[in-house]
């Protein structure tokens, strides 16, 4: 049963960022709501105010400069990112993503910017836009600020939004060339939460042998999405094989602390890190290697 | 709690009425406007039973606010005839026995109604995909998806 709270309804940012002034000792914001209501209806949150910002219309949007990057507005549905021909042409992998996500109608509901701020660690978009080099921005009645997505997620369900402050948009850098990424989760069901997820982008050199960058981010391996920085560091300046392949697994599978819950015990979590960082590594070369022969991005 | 005046479009007849902000959407259909046509399976936004379109998107009425829902359309299983005439998917679904309890059928024929509208030849696989999310427990899928199929093949195209 859903506890009663004061219901408020912004229509734009400044509006939003009003009440959140003025509700500051106690409230949520809801977008989509398919993650707060289903903790809202066990009563695990009961907040005194909501404010819905659903409605929101000057945050849905979909950005791209070829040399600004890519810009998607918080209160933007999953579904409208997974039909955007301009993510689809530049960031495959976001679509990728937004197929295993969820359901078509958690998707038409469901936004980028709730689930961000919902920080569940297993939730997808968290590693596919940190192996992107995301950054997210956010403002509250003073200010607007904009940190890395890496630094955003500081707990299990809690985030770097202080009180009063509101994500706004994610941002993400061009692609740089001859760089390609791959996500995958680890699930019983298709479509459910990943009980790990792996997210891999790797840039190869010029001849699209050796590789000199690397961003490898884990899901649901710990009480936030993280980055597999030891891991990262042994593929620069390396060429693929199996013998790397297995070193950068086993890396992965270290720098991971995961917890065990009905879904899987934490050895098996650390196992699973290491098959899919394998797997996932591989996948991202093997794209780069395609985009390099190819000469361009 | 004060209760919050809400505008709405169901089955296009519009509606304005008094709920309580917590009220969720397959709440205010089934208990303030009657409409019991759209169910109320798991409650956990797990199992869609409780689909219906809000502005033609397939959503979880179970999982939407119902002041969430203010000034959009919404169309629930009870829309889905015209008249006493129904849909070629629900035609269909009778045809084929594509529910066995009938627990997940209203869902099962908004999701359907909604992905036939959007490509209305889909693929098996595009048909799977867009009733992923519905769970039917009597696991009986493989007529739904035949049910789908058949309208998709334009088997029911202005059966009169």
């Amino acid at each position: 049963m859903i506890q009663d709270f004061v219901y408020s309804r912004a229509k734009t940012v400044k509006e939003a960022l009003d009440l959140l002034e003025k509700y500051k000792d106690d409230y949520k914001i809801i977008c989509g709501g398919q993650s707060l209501l289903i903790l809202m209806r066990q009563g695990l949150v009961a907040p005194a105010n909501l404010i819905d910002i659903k409605g929101v219309e000057e945050l849905n949007y979909i950005k791209f400069k070829p040399k600004g990057g890519l810009k998607i507005g918080a209160v933007t549905t999953h579904s409208e990112i997974q039909k955007s021909s301009l993510i689809k042409k530049h960031y495959p992998v976001l679509i990728d993503m937004e197929e295993n996500l969820a359901s078509v109608q958690t998707r038409n509901w469901g936004t980028i910017g709730g689930n961000l701020s919902h920080g569940d660690p297993a939730g997808d978009p968290g590693p596919v836009f940190i192996a992107l080099n995301a950054t997210v921005k956010m403002a509250n009645k003073e200010r607007e600020r904009s940190i890395p997505l890496e630094e955003f997620f500081i707990d299990y369900f809690e985030t770097a939004l202080e009180e009063g402050e509101l994500l706004l948009e994610v941002q993400l850098p061009v692609v740089p060339p001859k760089t390609a990424t791959a996500y995958e989760k680890f699930n019983i069901i298709k479509n459910d939460q990943g009980i790990v997820s792996v997210a891999a982008s790797i840039t190869l050199d010029s001849r699209g042998s050796t590789c000199t960058d690397a961003r490898i981010a884990l899901g649901a391996a710990a009480s936030t999405p993280i980055r597999a920085r030891k891991a990262e560091k042994l593929l620069i300046g390396q060429r693929l094989d199996d013998g790397l392949l297995e070193k950068i697994g086993k890396k992965a599978s270290q720098e991971a602390d995961p917890v065990a819950d009905i879904h899987a015990s934490e050895e098996y979590r650390k196992y699973l890190v290491k098959a899919l960082t394998k797997r996932m590594v591989k996948k991202a070369w093997e794209r780069a290697k395609i985009i390099a022969r190819k000469g361009g991005l | 709690m004060e209760k919050r005046l809400l505008h709405i479009t169901v089955n296009n007849e519009t509606h304005e009425l008094y709920v309580e902000p917590k009220r969720l959407l397959v709440e205010v259909l089934r208990d303030e406007l009657g409409l019991t046509g759209t169910k109320r399976g798991c409650n956990t936004g797990a199992c869609s039973a409780c689909t219906v379109l809000l502005n033609g998107l397939p959503v979880k009425s179970c999982s939407v606010l119902a002041m969430q829902a203010d000034g959009t359309e919404i169309t629930t299983v009870e829309g889905l005839a015209d008249g006493g005439k129904l849909s070629p998917i629900q035609r269909s679904f009778l045809d084929h026995g594509a529910y066995q309890c009938g627990f997940c059928t209203s869902g099962m024929l908004m999701s359907a109604t909604a992905l036939l509208k959007e490509s209305p030849k889909p693929a098996k696989e595009q048909i799977i995909e867009a009733i992923h999310g519905n769970i039917c427990r009597c696991t009986g899928y493989n007529s739904i998806i035949r049910a789908i199929k058949a309208v998709a093949e334009g088997k029911y195209k202005e059966e009169e």
